[in-house]
């Protein structure tokens, strides 16, 4: 019966407890028990259960025998919680009716959580505020309860206090979810609507979808049209998921469940695509789906050039559950063979190269993340730069837009000048200064995404101590006064080290990567000059001088089988060269100087 | 360089037979020195010397021994060297020609000294010099004054060897260029047959590294090249002639038993921590005075270890051929340009080293112009070969 289900996401910030929350309730429901509980079910992914955080939406569908005696269906959609995959968040909202806003009671609300809540109540969502982890000796409810109704606009007495940990508060959450989040809506006799809200790559049965049937009715056995892609299948298989799938004859409208019909690629499938019924069609597909479009761009090289094929494998298998990374390969005259690839942010790049580092053994040198700038060229075309390598000379440039993003910045009131002075330094325009409650605030910014990407999170978390909470969703793109800083190594360009950065910048730019280069390169059999130039125009100039003595004073009869060891390992340096031009560059030092340090 | 009769001179080396003896005791350690010495146990100098004259004598007889170098340590703290030399004589016998070296110090030598050894056998004596710069003998932790060097190479002059050596020490800290131009002048008007500069190395484990490690200043390589440049320039000019990275002698005069090595040649060891090269197999004996003693005294070996220089696996190519190349490689007159060495000239690295004027090839051999360079020669050539 619609009237007894009720759908929701749990929107939470890292470590506020959305996993823990979500166990409680399957244990609560009886959907497992406790016995056959990993901690924290819903983060399937090893990466995800160690960082605490969900990339990928799940859901669950619970029975809970009401205290009225009634019974209701409860599917919790979970969403991920990062920044990165706000469009995975917004499907997952589209999916549901309510949302549990979880706020630890020792940290306050943070930026993300924030970000998430203002997308769902967008999405006219019915909120609950729920606060955690009262049972913490540094759990300050009252203040938080309030930092949240401030943030809600409701009263205090709304928020649900609940320690997921010892299970208090649980009935009293149960109870709201049931009153307060209002039953789906959606007529049987409707032409079929269901919506993917997400979808994962099964190696015995090709792509999994998950769904929320919106309108009419999926049965096993139905062809099925996916909209967006036009692709007609046949439903092989409809299930529940418990979280365990569990096969169904079919779903109806307000349920949400899964669906496999036997595609293997996962480019066929668009999370956000509508499913209809071919001998019921719909006309029009639900709102929703946008190609997952990359924010930011950067080289990922194998350090040891045989292994390139092993990474194309590698970016194979990853793209099969996580069609939003893209990739295509580049070549660079320092670091190979590599992929030039696409993230939704900085997080997804990070997760992506841990990875690949981590479940398909590999080892990576990244380039400076970069953003899609637009170049306009004097004769009038339009270029999207993913690479520094793809600017057009100066001479052909007419001006360059890049990215900006708008910033949501929440944090302990005593950082505020730091704050803003750091914004500053990164081209920031100050938006609205809110304060959640007197210790906390909330600052808006519009940034360039190109500053944001390069080291702004880890700048603000080292000057708020870790404190401040970051969240951005793109903004307009911006004439912006940028240039290319390439880098000389005997008068040849090293492809990998060129920026595109502002001009104001550009000179601590060149400074920095040929001060660093200096003391990274060997000395050669002559002088290096190490420059930084901005098209012909060199801004930074270094010498690595020329080596003068290399050799061993001493070497007679007692001398030679130490003599050859070290001529050995000499040797074994030697081979870890890389030759760019004719100068001789360990592997090292191209890691080490693309390393961004944070007064760079 | 590249004078044909030194070409004869050092391929011949190839064909020599070598003896090294070790003599380890010494007065005190001196900061930089790295090798198997002891200090304060000349109590046991006749066991010692009882000990290698055993080693000697249980060696397998392989031929007649061209050259012999008596090294330490300091041997010329010690009597009854006469005795060595005659029990290498006794069970391998003796070129008629033989070099046979001895390693002395200046402050230790005197007429009578002299006496003794030349008529021991003894043909060439190398001084442990060092410097003519009292702050850079200090520097070294050396006992002797300038003054001492010469007398001592006057001395053995007047007995009659036939060639005198002395070594010096370049590069140290306290020494600036015009002092070293100075210690080349007093060595120049000592008139040695035969000169060895050393660039001053901190090896691991010496004193000289824990004080660098402690934050003491260290050798700085471009000065030390500046200092290589300037020796070579004076003693080439004084008729020396450069044969080997660090050693200059006058037509003649070379030192025959160093020739061996570098010449990939086989050579017998005696005594603790002494290396030897027979059939392919490098060994060497124990580094420890008491263990040397003990194993000897008990009739075992004292061999601590030994390798093969041939490699079991044919397709990874001959060792044997780069070690010949490498130490070849440091004598001016380089190596012959067979198909190891032309190989080499030929790769991408070689051809680099031809373009920077760092090698070339000359009279049918590869050959180091730029001395200073050797190491980055050899490891381009060791990894041209894998």
């Amino acid at each position: 019966m619609i009237s007894h289900i009720r759908n929701f996401s749990i929107i939470a910030h890292i470590d506020h407890g959305k996993s823990t929350l979500a166990d409680r309730l399957l244990e609560r429901t009886g959907a497992i028990s406790e016995r056959d509980m990993k901690e924290q079910l819903l983060d399937s992914m090893d990466l995800e259960r160690e960082r605490g955080i969900t990339i990928k939406a799940q859901a669950v569908r619970l029975s809970y025998d009401a205290p009225d005696g009634q019974q209701y269906e409860l599917n919790i959609i979970d969403t991920p919680g990062h920044v990165d995959f706000t469009y995975e968040v917004s499907r997952s909202l589209d999916a549901v009716e309510g949302a549990l806003l979880v706020v630890d009671a020792s940290q306050g609300v943070e930026a993300q959580t924030l970000a998430n809540t203002y997308m769902a109540i967008e999405a006219g969502l019915e909120i609950i505020p729920v606060m955690n982890k009262i049972d913490l000796p540094a759990a300050e409810p009252e203040r938080v309860a309030k930092e949240i109704a401030g943030v809600l606009g409701g009263s205090s007495d709304e928020v649900i206090a609940i320690s997921a940990k010892t299970g208090e508060g649980m009935d009293e959450l149960l109870e709201a979810i049931v009153t307060r989040l209002p039953p789906p809506e959606g007529l049987e006799a409707d032409p079929l609507r269901a919506l993917i809200f997400d979808s994962y790559f099964d190696t015995y049965r090709g792509v999994v979808c998950y769904i929320r049937i919106k309108d009419g009715v999926l049965s096993k056995g139905d062809r099925v049209r996916f909209m967006a892609t036009n692709n007609v299948e046949n439903a092989d298989e409809v299930g529940i998921l418990t979280p365990a799938a569990v096969p169904v004859a079919s779903l109806g409208p307000g349920e949400s469940g899964y669906i496999i019909t036997g595609i293997k690629e996962i480019d066929r499938v668009r999370v956000g695509d509508t499913v209809t019924r071919v001998d019921h069609p719909a006309t029009t597909a639900l709102p929703g789906y946008k190609e997952p479009k990359p924010m930011v761009y950067s080289g990922l090289f194998p350090t040891v050039g045989d292994d390139f094929e092993r990474l194309r494998d590698a970016l194979e298998k990853l793209r099969l559950n996580d069609s939003a990374l893209q990739y295509e390969p580049e070549t660079s005259t320092a670091l190979g063979f590599g992929f030039r690839c696409g993230f939704l942010g900085l997080l997804h790049m990070e997760i992506v190269r841990e990875r690949l580092e981590r479940e398909f053994d590999l080892d990576l040198v990244a380039t400076a993340p970069s953003v899609a700038y637009r170049a306009f060229t004097t004769a009038g075309a339009t270029i999207e730069v993913r690479s520094p390598q793809d600017l057009p000379a100066a001479n052909q440039l007419d001006h360059i837009d890049e990215p900006f993003v708008k910033v949501m910045i929440i944090s302990p009131s005593e950082y505020v000048g730091t704050i803003m002075e750091l914004a500053q330094s990164k081209r920031g325009e100050m938006g609205e200064l809110t304060y959640l409650s007197p210790e906390r605030v909330e600052i808006d910014y519009e940034l360039p995404l190109g500053e944001v990407v390069f080291d702004f999170f880890d700048a603000l978390k080292s000057r708020t101590r870790g404190y401040a909470s970051l969240d951005y969703e793109p903004s307009e793109y911006r004439t912006s006064n940028l240039v290319r800083v390439d880098v000389l190594l005997n008068n040849q360009p090293v492809d990998a080290f060129s920026a595109i950065v502002h001009k104001d910048r550009a000179y601590n730019y060149g400074n920095t990567m040929t001060r660093r280069l200096r003391e990274l390169i060997p000395r050669q059999l002559f002088d290096v000059p190490i420059q930084a130039a901005i098209g012909g125009r060199i801004i930074a100039r270094e010498t690595v001088k020329a080596k003068r003595k290399d050799v061993t004073a001493k070497c007679y009869g007692g001398d030679i089988s130490r003599k050859r060891k070290l001529l050995e390992k000499q040797k074994e340096g030697k081979k870890r060269m890389k030759m760019v031009g004719s100068v001789e560059v360990p592997q090292e030092a191209f890691v080490s100087a693309l390393q961004i340090d944070q007064d760079g | 360089m590249g004078d044909a009769d030194l070409v004869q001179i050092v391929e011949r080396a190839a064909d020599d037979l070598g003896a090294y003896l070790h003599v380890p005791f010494c007065e005190a350690v001196c900061p930089y020195c790295d090798f198997a010495v002891v200090a304060g146990r000349d109590d046991e100098v006749s066991r010692y010397l009882k000990a290698v004259t055993a080693e000697i004598n249980g060696s397998d007889a392989v031929g007649l021994v061209d050259a012999v170098f008596v090294g330490g340590g300091t041997p010329s703290r010690v009597s009854g060297l006469a005795g060595l030399v005659g029990a290498l004589e006794e069970r391998h016998g003796l070129a008629p020609d033989a070099e046979v070296t001895l390693e002395a110090n200046p402050e230790d030598w005197t007429d009578g000294k002299a006496e003794e050894l030349r008529t021991a056998g003894f043909t060439r004596v190398s001084f442990g010099a060092q410097s003519y710069d009292p702050m850079v003998l200090e520097y070294l932790g050396r006992r002797h004054s300038p003054n001492q060097i010469d007398a001592a190479v006057d001395s053995v002059r007047r007995t009659g060897f036939e060639s005198v050596s002395i070594d010096l020490i370049f590069g140290s800290p306290v020494e600036s260029d015009a002092s070293w131009e100075r210690t080349l002048g007093r060595a120049l008007e000592a008139s040695p047959d035969h000169v060895s500069t050393y660039a001053l190395t901190v090896e691991r484990g010496t004193e000289l590294s824990r004080l660098v490690i402690g934050g003491a200043p260290a050798p700085d390589p471009d000065v030390q090249a500046g200092r290589y440049e300037i020796a070579q320039a004076i003693l080439q000019d004084a008729g020396y002639r450069r044969y080997e990275v660090s050693n200059y002698a006058r037509p003649g005069h070379e030192c025959r038993y160093n020739l061996i090595a570098w010449a990939q040649g086989e050579y017998l060891a005696f005594g603790m921590g002494a290396h030897g090269h027979l059939d392919g197999v490098r060994f060497r004996n124990v580094r420890k005075l008491d263990a040397y003693l003990d194993a000897v005294e008990r009739g075992v070996s004292p061999r601590a270890g030994q390798e093969s220089i041939m490699t079991g696996d044919p397709g990874l190519g001959n060792a044997l051929d780069e070690e010949r190349v490498v130490l070849g490689l440091r004598r001016s007159s380089g190596v012959v340009l067979d198909d190891v060495a032309t190989a080499f000239m030929a790769s991408s690295a070689g051809i680099r080293l031809v373009e920077a004027g760092v090698i070339t090839a000359r009279e049918g051999r590869l050959v180091i112009l730029k001395p200073l360079l050797t190491d980055e020669v050899c490891s381009s050539f060791l990894a041209s070969r894998s």
